[in-house]
């Protein structure tokens, strides 16, 4: 598994995996998993396997963390030992505080904060397995979960990375092409207020290469916000097409 | 004046739901003359007003809202309960016991402990301060017998139907009370456990059901068949 592949991109403009450079990989997207959370959600994105649940509002613990005039939001995003080819250690690491704080901050400005002063919202990531682009997959997963738990929102949030390799430019990388590859413009999005909560790059872009990264985001975000928005209508059309059933019947 | 979607459609948050004179209702908000929708829920349009109509949320207190709550610790002069909100709220001794409340004298956790269940009101809430409960009104007070279930509190309206009719067509079938806390717990007392399970089941089947239509004839067939089994079983 360690060794390089020598071209991420073949002669016929395919990458590793059969991708074309602008091809998102499959995603599966499921509401409502976990009966005992608030809200949750559960993500393939590829072979990134995620699962989110949300918690509250509710009182906050300990007490001196509460704000008089806003809720505070708590993320944690936390990688299982299984989660990769090499064990991970279960305790936080330097990577995960961070991503945790990165996931936050592209929550936040899709929940109405002042709406519950003196609360607090639990947002729990768990990444089952990991191929790259977890970020992403973890902010897609967290908005389902918060918008299922029935907190006001703004907007849904939805994440993609775009990056380089090889030259080109090309959508939504995996593991090897972010290790290997040259570059990785992570963007969150919200779709409806067109506007941009996340955007980070490693490696090195010119500037056209950048804009064209970012717009290339841009659209794999607009696609995996309409099946969002299907994962969450699902969870209820299925009630109402049991019913339609059993009155046929 | 521009509407994006159909009357009675599911949307999510986000989505873009009228353009222009609307007055953003319930669970919406407007921005630049534009009104989007912050829950996953059914809209409604009225002449000039959106509404989404949420298909889950949590119970945030009003003053004069009458709620079913558990005690969860004994103060010096009060107790705290969990009203099923992110805000605990209050229940004061010299309410309870209509009386001052004197230290020496009152034992409070023989009038009220811990795990105990009060029908209670608001009479005070607002965003600084936790919201605060009485029991002296008739119908209010601890809760001696019945069983407890909890639904979302958006649900409560569906559950009392047009004009309370879905309420007293499940009273009429299962002969139980019920009294719907708005912060979406419920209390069913009925003259045996076999009526209380059938107003059970009723409720919850609402409560999953909400946002389909003809649910009060659905509900009204359900009960009366699963009665007439009951009967079948009780003469065997």
């Amino acid at each position: 598994m360690n060794d390089k592949p020598e071209k991420l991109i073949d002669k016929k403009g395919l990458r590793l995996d059969g991708r074309k450079p602008d091809e998102l990989r499959p995603v599966k997207l499921e509401v409502g998993i976990i009966s005992s959370a608030d809200g949750s959600a559960y993500v393939e994105h590829g072979k990134n396997k995620i699962l989110a649940a949300v918690y509250g509002p509710r009182e906050v613990h300990p007490k001196h963390l509460a704000l008089q005039d806003r809720t505070v939001l708590k993320c944690r995003y936390h990688m299982a030992p299984f989660s990769v080819q090499e064990r991970k250690s279960p305790a936080p690491s330097r990577r995960e505080i961070e991503l945790s704080k990165v996931i936050r901050d592209s929550l936040e400005p899709a929940i109405f904060m002042e709406y519950y002063p003196r609360t607090m919202i639990d947002v729990f990531i768990e990444v089952l397995q990991a191929d790259g682009g977890t970020r992403c997959a973890s902010i897609t997963a967290a908005a389902l979960a918060l918008a299922d738990s029935g907190i006001p929102m703004r907007d849904l949030v939805v994440a993609c990375a775009a990056g380089k390799v090889d030259d080109t430019i090309v959508l939504d990388l995996m593991d090897t092409e972010d290790k290997v590859g040259s570059a990785d413009v992570p963007v969150a999005l919200m779709p409806n207020l067109n506007a941009i909560t996340l955007l980070q790059m490693d490696g090195i872009l010119s500037l056209d290469e950048f804009e064209s990264a970012v717009n290339l985001a841009l659209e794999g975000c607009k696609q995996i916000y309409t099946m969002q928005k299907e994962a969450l209508k699902t969870k209820y059309v299925n009630i109402k097409e049991e019913n339609k059933e059993e009155a046929e019947e | 004046m521009p509407i994006f979607f159909e009357k009675r459609q599911l949307v999510t948050p986000g989505d873009l739901v009228a353009e222009g004179e609307y007055i953003a209702g319930e669970n919406t908000y407007s921005e630049k003359n534009k009104i989007f929708a912050s829950r996953v829920g059914i809209v409604e349009y009225e002449t000039k007003k959106v509404d989404v109509v949420a298909l889950k949320a949590f119970y945030i207190p009003r003053m004069g809202d009458i709620i079913i709550g558990t005690i969860t610790e004994v103060g010096f002069n009060g107790w705290m309960v969990d009203i099923n909100s992110p805000y605990p709220a209050l229940l004061r001794a010299s309410d309870v016991l209509s009386r001052p409340f004197k230290p020496q004298k009152d034992d409070l956790p023989q009038v009220l402990d811990v795990g105990d269940l009060v029908v209670g009101k608001v009479v005070s809430y607002d965003r600084t301060h936790d919201p605060q409960l009485t029991v002296a009104e008739p119908g209010l007070g601890k809760i001696t017998r019945g069983q407890i279930i909890k639904v979302t509190p958006t649900k409560i309206p569906r559950i009392i139907g047009r004009k309370g009719s879905m309420i007293s067509m499940i009273k009429e079938e299962t002969g139980c009370s019920i009294i719907l806390g708005v912060n979406g717990v419920v209390l069913i007392t009925g003259k045996t456990l076999e009526d209380e399970q059938l107003a059970t089941m009723a409720i919850l089947k609402i409560e999953e059901e909400s946002h389909t239509s003809g649910l009060t004839d659905r509900i009204t067939q359900m009960l009366k068949e699963k009665k007439t089994k009951q009967e079948e079983n009780k003469n065997e």
